[in-house]
């Protein structure tokens, strides 16, 4: 059990009985009053019990390894998950996978990764009250892709440059096309900007003639 | 098969209680009929169809492994 409605004389003995029948410290509890109760006239006429809701506090970084850990056992995959602290802020989880033969929840372009991404952040975020970006790496794939990219988008660019005209991308995820993005902001020369409908939303690069 | 689709569904929808999966096992491919509670519908489909996307990706990719097609059936109330 993780959520317990008390009664008590006063707000601290309720918070104090539901703790001990969570087994929690007070740290580690949420706890929300739902009436702080009255004494009444004298003690006598109209006296209420305090309520408190007391639940157990989520922690977003366990729930998506737990997750993750669990579909990986079911895809039978020998792998560890771990946090990687230096890419984890208050507004993301960075989690590595690592073990042998993970190509299979990698997939063609990252496309089994980026799918267990995708519902590890709904699984962490469905009992957090604020959002949590998730990304997922399995053995460095992750930078790897990105300097791929970054070179192909080097050049493309100088392709786009040359000849005057659009290059189109293939279709790639958001965060894809944003490496793309990124990667030639700098450059005057040209323009980047994406078109079409998810899944099939791609980059394009074009020149920018000045007159 | 059956487990992983489970273990997701679970995972994701407000009554996991409610959530059957039902495993069809062919020669060469596997029918996992998933149901869940009615209200829990958009939670396993997603805007234009995103979460079963994926859970049919993660499920693709583990029936590979095993030589077989895996088809995720999510079935109407």
């Amino acid at each position: 059990m993780n959520f317990i409605r008390q009664e008590g004389k006063t707000v601290e003995e309720a918070v104090e009985i539901a703790l001990e029948k969570l087994g929690l410290r007070e740290e580690e509890a949420e706890i929300k009053v739902i009436d702080e109760g009255s004494k009444g006239l004298l003690g006598l006429i109209g006296a209420r019990n305090a309520v408190v809701e007391v639940k157990v506090k989520v922690n977003p970084m366990q729930t998506g390894k737990e997750f993750l850990e669990n579909i990986l056992e079911k895809m039978s995959c020998q792998a560890r998950v771990e946090v990687d602290e230096s890419k984890t802020d208050e507004e993301q989880i960075y989690y590595n996978i690592n073990g042998p033969d993970l190509g299979i929840i990698i997939g063609h372009r990252g496309e089994t990764l980026d799918a267990i991404q995708y519902l590890t952040s709904l699984v962490v975020n469905k009992h957090s009250d604020r959002y949590w970006r998730i990304l997922l790496d399995a053995e460095g794939y992750r930078l790897r892709r990105e300097e791929t990219l970054e070179k192909l988008a080097r050049r493309l660019a100088d392709k786009a440059i040359a000849t005057g005209r659009k290059v189109v991308l293939e279709p790639m995820p958001p965060h894809e096309r944003r490496i793309i993005h990124m990667a030639l902001r700098e450059d005057k020369r040209i323009s980047t900007y994406s078109e079409g409908k998810e899944p099939f939303r791609r980059v394009l690069i074009e020149r920018v003639d000045r007159i | 098969m059956k487990e992983l689709v489970e273990t997701i569904a679970k995972a994701i929808v407000d009554n996991p209680e409610q959530v059957v999966v039902n495993e069809v096992v062919g020669e060469k491919s596997v029918i996992l009929e998933l149901s869940v509670a009615e209200e829990d519908m958009g939670k396993i489909i997603g805007r234009q169809g995103r979460i079963a996307r994926a859970i049919r990706t993660v499920v693709k990719a583990a029936a590979t492994r095993e030589g077989k097609k895996a088809i995720v059936d999510i079935q109407d109330n």
